[in-house]
């Protein structure tokens, strides 16, 4: 398989500025969040289906996951348009 | 699509590059080879104008192509697999490509394969998103739910990152400006005037700004301005305000 790659895949090296450490008190990593929490600041690749404004899509998802705000990344435009 | 508070980060979706799929039809019989040929032409920057039914400015502007693939051909139609950069118009590729075959052409399907750093790979759909819910709410599995949704931060990928001290951070959120003294580590090719994303060292988002320095003087500078924070990501009170005796004072040095 073809690798296709974007300049953001090109590999990043980092700078280790300081050497300290994080507080376990406080704040949490990403994928251990609390689901409620996990899910307000969630993120979800969905496969639009061709009908349905992206509107619409984003209403649905809403509803089905009970949140009460949420918004998308940009819609395709159509080839039928002129 | 971004949930709650995660709506902040779209706007860093917007100019990523992206990956699409589409068909394009020509107008005429062209050999497969010259197909090939031109449609290669066509890597690396090319021209184009905005179409009629756009937001932007009509005016023409450079884009880059960073990967454009002829998969298949069948009659008149050929698979075509684009990697670009943000804002270009596959519909205007597709009948430019057209025009310099002679015949025209003009795109017929169009998929979106990538945003950024989302792929089709962790796509889902809405039964599936609806079955993962269920799960949650009647069985307490929380599983399904959590391979779907992604947590914020993977929308950052795409964005130089820059990790903080935890006394840094509740300042940030706050709209604060974030100092090179906050800084534990960071991307080494960050340049002034680029987009970057803010980070605690357990991986969180904490915000986003543009840089005021590049990477080489915010490794080695105690004092100054870093990034200017555009874009606050994480709620304050997550980290206690911790104003340290000694940063204060350099801050105030400024």
């Amino acid at each position: 398989m073809v690798e296709r790659f974007l300049p953001s895949d090109k590999k990043r090296e980092m700078l280790q500025k300081a050497n300290v450490v994080t507080n376990p008190e406080y704040g949490t990593p990403p994928n251990e969040r609390q689901i409620e929490d996990y899910i307000k600041n969630g993120i979800v690749n969905i496969d639009k289906p061709p009908g349905p404004t992206s509107h619409e899509v984003v209403s649905w998802v809403k509803k089905i996951l009970n949140v009460k705000k949420a918004g998308h990344a940009g819609t395709l435009e159509l080839p039928s348009e002129a | 699509m971004a949930l709650e508070s995660a709506t902040k980060v779209v706007q860093a979706l917007l100019p990523a590059g992206k990956e699409y799929v589409c068909v394009i039809r020509l107008h005429g019989d062209v050999s497969e080879s010259r197909l090939r040929e031109v449609v290669n032409e066509f890597a690396g920057q090319i021209y184009q104008r905005p179409p009629l039914r756009s937001s932007v400015k009509r005016r023409v502007r450079i884009r880059e192509i960073y990967y454009i693939e002829l998969n298949e051909v069948e009659g008149r139609n050929g698979l075509l697999r684009v990697g670009c950069e943000a804002g270009t118009y596959i519909r205007k590729l597709c009948h430019d490509i057209g025009e310099v075959l002679g015949c025209g052409a003009h795109m017929r399907e169009l998929r979106r394969t990538r945003t950024g750093p989302f792929k089709e790979d962790t796509i889902t759909n809405l039964y599936d998103l609806v079955d993962a819910y269920h799960f949650w709410k009647e069985d307490g599995d929380e599983s399904f739910l959590r391979k779907i949704i992604q947590p914020m931060e993977n929308a950052l990928e795409h964005i130089p990152k820059i990790f903080i001290r935890d006394s840094a951070v509740d300042s940030l959120c706050h709209g604060a400006n974030l100092t090179a003294p906050g800084i534990v580590k960071l991307e080494s090719e960050i340049k002034a005037g680029d987009l970057v994303s803010i980070f605690t060292l357990k991986n969180e988002a904490v915000a986003l700004g543009i840089a005021k320095m590049s990477s080489q003087e915010m490794y080695t500078s105690n004092h100054g301005v870093a990034v200017e924070i555009n874009r606050v990501l994480m709620e304050p009170g997550t980290y206690p305000p911790m104003w340290k005796k000694h940063d204060r004072s350099e801050e105030a040095e400024e």
